[in-house]
């Protein structure tokens, strides 16, 4: 089902993360990308494997999506690890003088800890944030956490609300679009042969129809949206009202502790010091 | 019982661009809505029925006449936002197309819509919602995605919205129209029940003859003027008028009145498929 697409993220589920706070979760997310960039040798990274295990297992997400979740960063990786390897100089060479190129000990332990970083980056956040809380709740926890904002002039509702509707019309637009292609296949047009410019130019047809029906639905959504009184972000009041409770507060701890370590792993763990 | 909506002599044109004239929409309409009564707008496309819902609803302001609600006249020249903001919570409308009146992706979130916009308090929105889901009976869909539902149920997610609100008319703008039967049929049932139990005023705009003999009161349209008011009896037996104004007829009604053309004596306000085979019957075995 393509319409999933816009859910295929979030993977249903109650554990200890889906039950957090969503606006102490993109708090943790920062704090967690913060701790990663701090990791400075072998020791803290080793901190770093076993925080991302210990996400997983407080998740309750299957391994095999995580991983399918790294399949489209495949090249990036590969890319920064050859980069990593081949132009870093150390002082350990492992090949022959001879050679016309030289490969040292510190370039793969920087490919293999850069990896590392990026894997746990990517990995970590997605199951922070996308894999265990629901879009509504991430917009939800962004509005009220940018709600002081408010005060400077930023249209931080408006700016939510915009975010809700784009989630609860991707669904629809996408049915659209199938609906559109398939007439548009039945009176004879091709999408899938031909050059990249001729594939391009096919989907004119489809893309002015379903701007044309976006604007006409974004129509009827205002008078809709009038007509259940709505005037704007002020006197506004919500039905869900986010809570914390002590599961964040234990999370935090454990987030604290977990910085605390790649620092104090940092300053006096011995061993190789990395240079990105 | 009061009007909570009057109209005396309504018109409205929509203004055209440069170089096309405004289009006519409504000619000097006028008519009452009594509170707690069902009523049924009948016309062919363009005739103006749903022009009349979005007056009612305040989206467009008329360009003579007078029109209240609920004893306001919304025509005055002392209107303000509060009081078209307070009309419209009296009056709340259900569209015809299920998609794109849902502003949340959850069902329960998008029932709360109204509510959060009246500023009630969060304990009393979510037992309004759950009420209002009740009502419509869709209460197990509550934490269910909105796009998964199909045209019937998400039509009675918009009509639990309108309910949370504690509306005392709502508006039917052609809501049956994109529909399947079965669609058809539960929002029908819904829109009935509101009436009968819940006392809510109902305003259906619709094709369908047959939904249209269910209401109290039927009001037909025809190039912007009300042609015809009265009870589906009242209305359907002059069938010759109805045809004449592009409408079809219940088949009842038409098969009585071909009956009727034959030479045959049979009443025309019968709208049961049962009963009107045995009037049939029972004017054959006269004739014979």
């Amino acid at each position: 089902m393509k319409a999933d697409i816009a859910f295929g993220q979030y993977c249903e589920g109650n554990s200890f993360l889906h039950r957090l706070d969503p606006r102490w979760k993109i708090i943790f997310a920062l704090m967690y990308i913060v701790a990663l960039f701090l990791a400075k040798n072998i020791f803290a990274f080793g901190l770093v494997a076993l925080s991302i295990v210990l996400l997983w297992a407080l998740s309750g997400i299957r391994a095999g999506i995580l991983v399918k979740g790294l399949r489209p960063l495949l090249f990036i990786i590969a890319f920064t690890a050859i980069i990593n390897i081949f132009w870093l100089k150390g002082e350990t060479p492992l090949l022959p003088e001879n050679w016309f190129f030289q490969i040292y000990l510190e370039g793969i332990i920087n490919a293999v800890l850069i990896v590392l970083r990026v894997m746990v980056l990517v990995t970590g956040t997605s199951i922070l944030l996308t894999y265990t809380t629901t879009p509504i709740a991430l917009t939800d926890g962004i509005e009220q956490l940018l709600a002081p904002l408010a005060k400077i002039k930023i249209p931080v509702h408006e700016f939510s609300m915009m975010m809700t509707i784009a989630l609860r019309f991707i669904p629809t637009l996408i049915e659209e679009t199938d609906k559109i292609m398939s007439a548009q296949k039945a009176r004879g047009s091709d999408f899938s042969t031909g050059s990249l410019t001729r594939r391009a130019k096919a989907l004119i047809p489809i893309l002015v129809p379903l701007f044309i029906s976006a604007f006409r639905r974004a129509e009827d959504l205002a008078t809709a949206m009038e007509c259940r009184c709505y005037t704007g972000g002020a006197g506004r009041t919500r039905m869900n009202i986010l809570h914390s409770t002590w599961r964040d507060a234990v999370m935090l701890l454990i987030l604290c502790v977990f910085v605390a370590g790649i620092v104090l792993l940092n300053i006096f763990a011995p061993g190789y010091r990395f240079t990105m | 019982m009061s009007a909570i909506i009057k109209a005396e002599h309504l018109s409205f044109a929509y203004q055209g661009d440069e170089d096309t004239p405004p289009v006519q929409a409504l000619k000097d309409v006028s008519f009452e809505i009594e509170e707690g009564s069902f009523v049924a707008i009948l016309g062919h496309n363009g005739c103006g029925k749903s022009t009349l819902a979005k007056l009612l609803c305040m989206i467009y302001t008329p360009d003579e006449g007078r029109l209240y609600i609920n004893g306001r006249d919304m025509t005055a020249d002392d209107v303000e936002e509060k009081d078209i903001y307070d009309a419209r919570r009296r009056v709340g409308m259900v569209f015809q197309n299920p998609d794109n009146q849902l502003v949340a992706t959850i069902v329960e979130e998008d029932v709360a819509f109204g509510c959060e916009n009246l500023g009630i308090p969060s304990e009393k929105i979510r037992k309004r919602v759950d009420e209002a889901l009740d009502t419509v009976g869709m209460r197990k869909y509550a934490r269910h995605a909105t796009h998964r539902l199909s045209g019937g149920q998400k039509q009675r997610i918009a009509i639990a919205g309108v309910i949370a609100m504690r509306r005392k008319c709502i508006i039917f703008d052609e809501s049956t129209a994109m529909l399947d039967p079965g669609g058809r049929k539960e929002v029908m049932d819904t829109i009935c029940r509101l009436n009968r139990e819940e006392g809510i005023t109902v305003i259906h705009i619709t094709h369908y003859m047959n939904e249209a003999t269910m209401a109290d009161r039927v009001l037909v349209m025809n190039e912007g003027t009300v042609i015809m008011d009265g009870t589906p009896a009242e209305v359907f037996s002059r069938c010759g008028e109805l045809w004449e104004a592009g409408l079809d007829v219940p088949q009842t009604t038409e098969l009585l009145w071909k009956m009727r053309e034959a030479g045959y004596d049979v009443r025309l306000d019968i709208f049961d498929p049962e009963e009107c085979a045995k009037e049939i019957a029972k004017a054959i075995a006269e004739k014979r």
